[in-house]
Parts: C-alpha cells; sequence; structure tokens
C-alpha cells in the first residue's frame, strides 16, 4: 500500500494524506489512549518523586509539594540498594521465580502431552475443568484454603501429624517449609492453567505428522520428542520470555496472602520486591521518595530483563520473538 | 467458530487411523489416575473449607477442622445472614465495581483494539507503541499509588478501584489479533463507501459480529474485578466501599470485622464472643467461591480461545 501511495500523484513523498477516516480512528482511540496517559504514562512520569526528597507543602497541592522538594540524586536508590534487607529481597525474588519458570513449563508441558493421550475426551474436559478451577480464586480465598490444612492448631494436617505420634508444627512462625509451601501453592494456582495453554496448542498440530510417524513405525516416546516438543516450541518461546521478563516481579499475593499477612517469622524466605515495596508504602516511617526508588529499581531492572530475553530469543528463533 | 468445527469433522475422519496411534490401555490408565488425582487436588480444598463452614463451634473446637465434623451447624451462614447490612452492602460493591469495571474495560479495549487493527490508519504506528510500551516498563507499585491516590485523587472511592484495571496491554492485543484476522476488509470497505462514519462501522459491524472476543476480553476483566483485593488493600478505609474481598482480607486480620449488628440484649462484646469466628471466615470464602464456581465452567471455553487467540504474535 505504501508504494501506492508515493506513485499518487500530487500525495506527499512519503506518507498518505491525513483522511477523514483518521480523525474517526483518532477519536474512536482516543478513550483508551487517555487512559494509558493517566495511568501508565503519568505514573512515569511521578516516578521522579524516587530522585526528590519528598516533603509535603502545607496547604499546597500535591503537584506542587512534588515539584518543590529538594532533587536527592540517587540518594534515595543508595538506601534501597545498600539496605540489610536488599540481598535477601534479590535472592528471594529471583529464586523463587526461577523455580517457577522451570516448574511452569516442564508440569504444565507435560501433563497437556499426557493429557492429549487419554482416550477419552470427555474425561479429559472434566480433568480439565476441574485443574482449572484455581486459576479463578484470589489469593484471599486461597489464603483460607490454605489456613484450613496449616492453621497450628486446628488444621488438618496438625491433627494428622499428631494422629501418627508426631509433633504439632508451628506453621506460620517456622520458615523451614515456607519454600517448599510456596512453590506448590503456586503450582497448584497455575498448573491447569498453563496445561490448558499447552494443550490447546497441542490439538492444534496437524494430525497427519503423526499419522506419518507413526507408519514410519515411531513410538508414542518418539512421536512427543520429534513431533510435538518442536511444535509446541514457539509458544514455549514466548512463555518464558513473558516469564524472564517478570523475573523482577514476584506474585504478591501468593507471598503476602498466603502467609497470612508475611509475619516476622517468614521474612527471610517470603519477602520479595513486592512485598518489601507493600509494606514501605503502608508503613509512615519510609518516605514514600525511598520506596518510589525501590519500585523504579524494580521496575528498569524488569525492562531490562525483558528487552534482554527477547534479545536472546532473537538470536535464537527471528520468528518467535516479542519485538 | 467455523474453524473449531472444521477440525471436529477431520478428528472423526481420521479417528480410526488414530485409533492405532494410542497409548497402551496401562497407560490410559495410569495417566487417569494421575488426573483424577491432580483434579482432586484442585477441588478438595474448597469442599474442605465448605464443610468447616458447615461445622459446629464445639466440633472444631475438639476436633480441629476435619471432614468428618461431629456436628453440623448452620450458624455461621445464620451469621452472615445477621449481619447482612454488612456483608449485602460488600456484595453490592463488588458487583458495581465489576459491572461497571467490565463494561468500561471492555469499551476502552475493544475500541483500542479496532483502531489498532486498520492497516491504512495513519497513526497506527503511534498508537501501537503507546500500548506496548507498557508491557515492558511501567512505573511500578509506587508510582501508580502516588497518581492514583494523590493525584487523581481518587482515594476512598469506586474509581480507584474500577479505573486501574479497566485496560490492559495484552487484551487489546488479543482483541487487535482477532479483529485483524477475522473481520474482512471488504466488508468494512464497502460501508465506508455506503458512508458509514468509523464509529457507526464499530459499533454496529464490528461489535455483532465478534461477540466470541467480547466474551473473552469480558471474563478477563470480570474475573479480575471480582477477584481483587489489592486495589482496595491500597485505596479503600471507608467500610462503606470494601468489596467482599476486602472484607475477607480484613476479616483475616481482625476477625471481628464485620460483628457489628448485636442480638437483642447482647452487648457488642457478647456478640462478638459468641461470633462462630472459625466457621463464618470459611463462610466467606464460600460465598466468594460458588459465583464463580458455578459461572466458570460455562465460560470456560471463552478463555481458552482468548488463550489462544493471544498466543498468536500481535
Amino acid at each position: 500500500m505504501k508504494k501506492d501511495a508515493l506513485k499518487q500523484p500530487g500525495g506527499t513523498l512519503k506518507k498518505k494524506r491525513w483522511t477523514r477516516d483518521d480523525t474517526e480512528l483518532t477519536l474512536l482511540g482516543l478513550p483508551a489512549a487517555i487512559w494509558f496517559l493517566l495511568f501508565c504514562y503519568l505514573p512515569m512520569f511521578g516516578l521522579i518523586i524516587a530522585f526528590k526528597d519528598y516533603r509535603i507543602q502545607p496547604g499546597k497541592s500535591f503537584l506542587y509539594s512534588l515539584l518543590h522538594s529538594d532533587w536527592v540524586g540517587f540518594s534515595n536508590f543508595n538506601f534501597f540498594l545498600s539496605s540489610k534487607q536488599f540481598p535477601m529481597l534479590l535472592r528471594n525474588t529471583i529464586v523463587y521465580n526461577l523455580v517457577f519458570i522451570v516448574l511452569g513449563i516442564v508440569l504444565p508441558v507435560g501433563l497437556a502431552m499426557m493429557i492429549s493421550q487419554i482416550y477419552s475426551r470427555r474425561k479429559s474436559k472434566v480433568y480439565q475443568t476441574m485443574m482449572f478451577f484455581p486459576h479463578f480464586m484470589s489469593w484471599v480465598v486461597i489464603s483460607y484454603f490454605v489456613y484450613a490444612f496449616l492453621s497450628p492448631d486446628k488444621g488438618l494436617i496438625n491433627s494428622i501429624i499428631e494422629a501418627l505420634g508426631g509433633e504439632r508444627i508451628m506453621w506460620y512462625s517456622n520458615s523451614t517449609y515456607w519454600p517448599f509451601i510456596l512453590v506448590f501453592m503456586q503450582v497448584w494456582k497455575t498448573l491447569g492453567y498453563s496445561m490448558v495453554v499447552y494443550l490447546a496448542s497441542i490439538t492444534g498440530i496437524d494430525h497427519t505428522l503423526y499419522e506419518a510417524a507413526m507408519l514410519d513405525g515411531a513410538t508414542k516416546w518418539q512421536q512427543a520428542k520429534y513431533i510435538t516438543l518442536p511444535c509446541l516450541k514457539p509458544i514455549i518461546i514466548i512463555m518464558f520470555i513473558m516469564n524472564i521478563g517478570k523475573i523482577f516481579y514476584s506474585d504478591f499475593g501468593l507471598f503476602y496472602q498466603v502467609t497470612q499477612g508475611l509475619p516476622n517469622s517468614l521474612t527471610e524466605v517470603a519477602s520479595t520486591f513486592d512485598t518489601y515495596i507493600y509494606a514501605a508504602l503502608r508503613s509512615s516511617s519510609v518516605s514514600i521518595g525511598k520506596t518510589a526508588a525501590a519500585s523504579m529499581f524494580q521496575s528498569v531492572c524488569c525492562c531490562v530483563t525483558i528487552l534482554l530475553a527477547n534479545w536472546l530469543v532473537t538470536k535464537v528463533d527471528e520468528e518467535s520473538a516479542l519485538i | 467458530m467455523a474453524t473449531l468445527k472444521v477440525k471436529k469433522e477431520g478428528f472423526s475422519q481420521e479417528a480410526d487411523s488414530m485409533k492405532m496411534n494410542r497409548i497402551r490401555p496401562m497407560t490410559n490408565v495410569g495417566f487417569n489416575a494421575l488426573f483424577v488425582v491432580l483434579s482432586l487436588m484442585c477441588i478438595i480444598p474448597v469442599i474442605f473449607v465448605f464443610i468447616i463452614s458447615i461445622s459446629s463451634e464445639d466440633s472444631l473446637r475438639l476436633m480441629g477442622y476435619s471432614f468428618f465434623p461431629m456436628e453440623l451447624s448452620g450458624k455461621a451462614y445464620e451469621f452472615l445472614w445477621n449481619e447482612r447490612g454488612t456483608i449485602f452492602q460488600a456484595f453490592k460493591i463488588s458487583v458495581i465495581v465489576t459491572v461497571l469495571g467490565t463494561i468500561l474495560g471492555l469499551i476502552l479495549t475493544t475500541s483500542m483494539g479496532y483502531v489498532l487493527s486498520r492497516p491504512q490508519y495513519r497513526l497506527k504506528r503511534f498508537y501501537t507503541w503507546m500500548v506496548f510500551i507498557p508491557m515492558i516498563f511501567n512505573g511500578g507499585m509506587v508510582a501508580n499509588y502516588v497518581v492514583v491516590s494523590n493525584f487523581l485523587g481518587l482515594n476512598d472511592t469506586l474509581g480507584a478501584l474500577i479505573f486501574p484495571l479497566a485496560v490492559s496491554s495484552f487484551n487489546i492485543i488479543i482483541c487487535k489479533t482477532f479483529f485483524r484476522t477475522t473481520i474482512p476488509d471488504s466488508l468494512i470497505e464497502s460501508a465506508k463507501l455506503d458512508g458509514a462514519t468509523q464509529f457507526t462501522i464499530f459499533t454496529r459491524i464490528v461489535v455483532p459480529i465478534s461477540k466470541p472476543v467480547f466474551a473473552t476480553i469480558g471474563l478477563f476483566l470480570t474475573f479480575g474485578y471480582w477477584n481483587d483485593w489489592f486495589q482496595s488493600s491500597l485505596y479503600i478505609s471507608n467500610s462503606k466501599l470494601v468489596s467482599l474481598q476486602a472484607l475477607l482480607n480484613n476479616m483475616m486480620k481482625n476477625l471481628e470485622y464485620i460483628a457489628n449488628n448485636p442480638g437483642a440484649g447482647l452487648t457488642l462484646q457478647q456478640y462478638k464472643n459468641s461470633m462462630p469466628t472459625e466457621s463464618v471466615r470459611m463462610a466467606i470464602a464460600i460465598v466468594i467461591v460458588v459465583p464463580i464456581a458455578c459461572a466458570y465452567p460455562f465460560f470456560q471455553k471463552y478463555f481458552i480461545s482468548g488463550l489462544t487467540i493471544g498466543a498468536v504474535k500481535g
């Protein structure tokens, strides 16, 4: 089309003329554009608060106070990066995410391949529906499910332990088991959903491929290895980039709600950037500039990782890249 | 939908040859067993919580939470009924936020998706970047909080619960891909020749033939709003504006949060002491889960179609 526009007599060199259509489409897109300005781009501007020593000027508006606060350069960032918690937060966020990413690909892909082989399609649908269910629960509700099992005095697990002659475990004040509990809950909530995503791709694979393979005497294993997995590669890569891009983010609900509000005894194993920022935002002792710096650090890291992951993918497989 | 049917017909034709390419019967049994266990693991917590919510306080005190309580009791639900002022208020807020938010989100998302799907549009690149950049970089929790609460002044309004969640770049890209692939350009061109404006084309032609994508995005939004507690926890302190999820969240910290309506002859303190605390918590969780559990099996296929559309590169 661009070439046609070039040839049009009287048309400007590169671009076609602005038409009524363009005006109408611009107007149609305007509400969403305004939303993006207010809720995505304004906060980016708001990040300057991270470089300021924000003080409320009595009687003045927020914006006035913000613009008239002192610039402090990177001192807010220094405060966060040199704080005692920082290495722990970094470790928790990254390690949990890495585990989630690996399990979030291996388990659902494996299960999707298995469920696609089940004879009865009806049964397979029932399994999918049931396993999809946790996806629709919020972490608040799930935290009550967890509490029903882990409650120190009434929980089912402690009852069982006691019935077997063991000693009760104070789940919410003993950090030993929480890495496993958190990983388990994350897998529990997302497994069915991811499985269905991969299953949708598997059912989209051309069946003649399998027939041909079977006629050539390929076993089920070989079919899975040489047909299913390569066909799933693009979607696995996309999921991988998206998750790598979020490696500095954590699912706040998981770490905050499932631990019942993150008691002090569990901070060592369950606090991440998001829980730290949330706690700092709610407390009055940490200035908002310092909190904003922590939050901005997270955003910038995310941006870098997502671009890096995308770049890596373009090296491996141009087609699957996001950008 | 058309492609789906073709696929199904294809299945029956190939069924015979596929039958020979099955896994062994024993493996099938093994797989089924595995999936039965996994399915039960996903459902049992809900059943368990339901059983706790109908267990009597005595039973809970003596046996703890158990699948087989000594005694059943509807006291928790009775209590919720007694506190129906609070519960209904929260329920109302949840419903209002969910309905308004879903409508607003649908309008914003699909209109932008449509605009981006028009290949000839002059500002397409500009709008595309505008939608795309937030997927890579965003202001983060604090900057959003500052903008919503200080700059826009949405603290303690329904707006704080509705606006921030209305649009996501991901949903817009799903819409765009859907419109791009399913709506023939000739249809829109012919409407334009008849003198229709883009707005008319969108509302009269595109919307009626794009029900699947509306259903998908609508469901994403509905569940997003219904399950949201985070916005509430940041922006809402007025107890009149607390949603069901937020109520449950508040009760985790303060069990007596909802005990406000003492019955005849009881002081507030006595009333609070008489509250079947353990089962009430679980009962509210059930009140939240039941609407979802009833609704979602019917909508599941739209979720899946949305996921597969979304997987196509935008």
